[in-house]
């Protein structure tokens, strides 16, 4: 969590001498580098889709073409299914981030707070998932969820993936630094196990759920190929399915598959900016130890 | 009405309270993964078609002698070696710069490097798709016509898509990898600099013998994902490509001829057989790193 914090500032004021100033446009370079494709994709949203076919993506400034009729074609239902996609991305993204972090740290609380016959077995379990690539059993879970009858529905999406490892990881982390007199003092109190959780240790989680609940909305948000499997009627495509299929050679729905590319960063930009340091926490959870 | 009474009594006590924690972990497990994983290793040795299931013995692992799996075997290997060479040495220098407090800017620059992972895979494969576009006016061939070279077929040459797919990675991932490198660096005890700076020790020396110990833990980690990220590459080169069709393979990996094989054509027994040789892969991997680093060996205490 030490990594959420801002670089430590500066005690006394730094000479600024000529490798500063290197160092400086060193980065400024590499920044520009990097912002480049987004600023293309960016300015190509403003130009319609057969220019785009036409030219090829470039950076030309061509204020003859350029207008907001793009995003204006993606909030009209009659001409693209972009809207549709994006509430189908919001209302997935959402339930499955609060369910995902509601399982994981109850499972995360268990194994910190309690000694258990079989709790180091299945600590390794936890870690074994995380070392197995999930499109390895892609083939046969696709064919356990027809059979449980989930398939085309956001249960087929959100199950398999419930109790994830890395956050399980992470709470486990946060929760094994409070005190476990803790959990006597509620036991004073009269409460049950579960009680103590509810009461005592989630309001005590907060911030370990910014980090982790970022993280999670971020990878639910963008996440492409399971849902890709499991949804197979259009109007419950998210937002990358549905823009994968704007994706054909000829080209002719570049109006709405750049501007809604687009549009589809803002959401996340925007968390981003409000959350910086929550992202960096949750992104750097299983690199660091305790 | 004793009975329920008692199990009540027993879910409430202190016994219990554990493995009611750890239970949806348990059930998922077994459920979602397990089962499944069992599945794969059966269906290798099956043919699997809908309502005849028949054990073939080895012909799907023999199958597996096949120039097309080759052919993914090394696109993920060259991957993953470039992807090596380029994400683990770069976004090390460019994190001790920015941990330097003479450095301007630091907070800015970390976050605006961070910005590129933020972008879905799909997002990020149609932007370098149309930046790699075929047309002469596409961004890239634009850039190369300005010191009078192409247009160029990018997607279409094998050295020019691996350079698309890695500087694919290394845009999304040099920010990321950039944050585990500094939240390594920052766990690094000042005084350590301090004393060295007294005895008079040049900056190559001081990161030659304190940063680059110290960032071991932290260097093994990027290693050990960055291997695994690249064995298991696939959406970026299918996105690349409308749906996983790369001319002559030249972008296919080990999980995309999975994907192909067991999606596209049925040969859910043949695909399965892909998934357990990679599954071999990634174990090896995974036992040489625990043999020789103890990574998770430490994290458990």
């Amino acid at each position: 969590m030490n990594t959420a914090a801002p670089l430590p500032t500066l005690k006394e004021k730094p000479r600024y001498t000529l490798g500063t100033v290197l160092r400086l446009i060193f980065f400024l370079l590499l920044t520009f580098i990097v912002l480049f494709p987004l600023f293309a994709i960016v300015l190509a949203s403003f130009k319609p889709g057969t220019e785009l076919l036409r030219t090829g993506l470039n950076v030309r400034w061509q204020p003859e073409v350029m207008s907001f009729n793009n995003y204006r074609l993606l909030f009209e239902p009659l001409e693209s299914d972009y809207m549709i996609w994006f509430g189908n991305s919001l209302l997935i993204t959402l339930l499955q981030s609060v369910l995902t972090l509601i399982v994981s740290a109850w499972v995360g609380y268990g194994f910190a707070m309690y000694e258990f016959r079989f709790k180091n077995l299945l600590f390794t379990c936890v870690l074994i998932i995380m070392m197995v690539p999930m499109e390895i059993i892609m083939l046969p879970l696709y064919q356990e969820i027809v059979g449980m009858k989930i398939i085309d529905t956001v249960w087929g999406i959100i199950l398999p993936f419930v109790a994830m490892p890395l956050p399980i990881f992470f709470f486990r982390q946060y929760l094994s630094g409070l005190p476990r007199d803790l959990l006597d003092a509620g036991r004073v109190d009269g409460s049950s196990e579960y009680g103590i959780f509810v009461r005592i240790i989630l309001p005590l989680m907060t911030p370990a759920f910014g980090a982790m609940g970022i993280f999670i909305g971020m990878n639910c948000w963008n996440n492409f190929l399971w849902p890709l499997i499991v949804l197979r009627t259009g109007s419950k495509f998210t937002l990358p399915i549905g823009l994968n299929t704007l994706l054909t050679p000829y080209g002719n729905n570049y109006d709405i598959l750049v501007a809604g590319s687009v549009f589809a960063i803002i959401p996340i930009i925007i968390l981003f900016v409000c959350f910086q340091k929550y992202f960096i926490a949750g992104m750097t959870a299983g690199s660091v130890k305790g | 009405m004793k009975k329920r009474q008692g199990f009540r009594a027993f879910f409430y006590s202190q016994k219990a309270a554990p493995y009611v924690f750890v239970m949806p972990f348990i059930l998922v497990f077994v459920i979602f993964f397990v089962f499944p994983l069992i599945s794969t290793v059966i269906m290798s040795f099956q043919s699997v078609l809908p309502g005849q299931v028949r054990f073939i013995g080895l012909e799907n692992i023999k199958r597996l002698n096949d120039p097309e799996f080759f052919q993914a075997i090394k696109n993920n290997l060259i991957y993953t070696a470039l992807t090596l060479a380029l994400l683990i040495p770069f976004p090390m220098i460019f994190a001790c710069m920015l941990n330097s407090k003479a450095t301007i800017g630091r907070n800015f620059f970390r976050s605006a490097l961070f910005v590129p992972i933020l972008t879905s895979v799909v997002v990020a494969g149609t932007i370098f798709r149309l930046i790699f576009g075929e047309l002469p006016g596409a961004l890239a061939n634009q850039i190369v016509g300005l010191f009078g070279m192409g247009p160029f077929r990018w997607r279409q040459m094998q050295g020019t898509v691996y350079m698309i797919l890695v500087m694919l990675a290394c845009w999304r991932w040099t920010g990321v990898n950039i944050l585990y490198f500094l939240s390594g660096l920052q766990s690094i005890p000042e005084e350590l600099y301090e004393s060295a700076s007294i005895d008079g020790a040049s900056t190559i020396r001081k990161f030659r013998h304190i940063t680059w110990p110290m960032l071991k833990p932290t260097t093994i980690y990027v290693l050990t994902i960055s291997i695994y990220g690249g064995f298991a590459m696939f959406l970026e080169s299918y996105m690349l490509y409308t749906n996983n069709r790369s001319p002559r393979g030249m972008g296919l990996t080990i999980i995309g001829y999975l994907y192909r094989q067991g999606w596209e054509q049925n040969n859910i027994g043949y695909g399965s057989a892909i998934g357990l040789c990679l599954l071999l892969i990634v174990m090896v991997i995974n036992l040489v790193q625990l043999k020789f680093f103890g990574l998770f060996a430490k994290e458990d205490k």
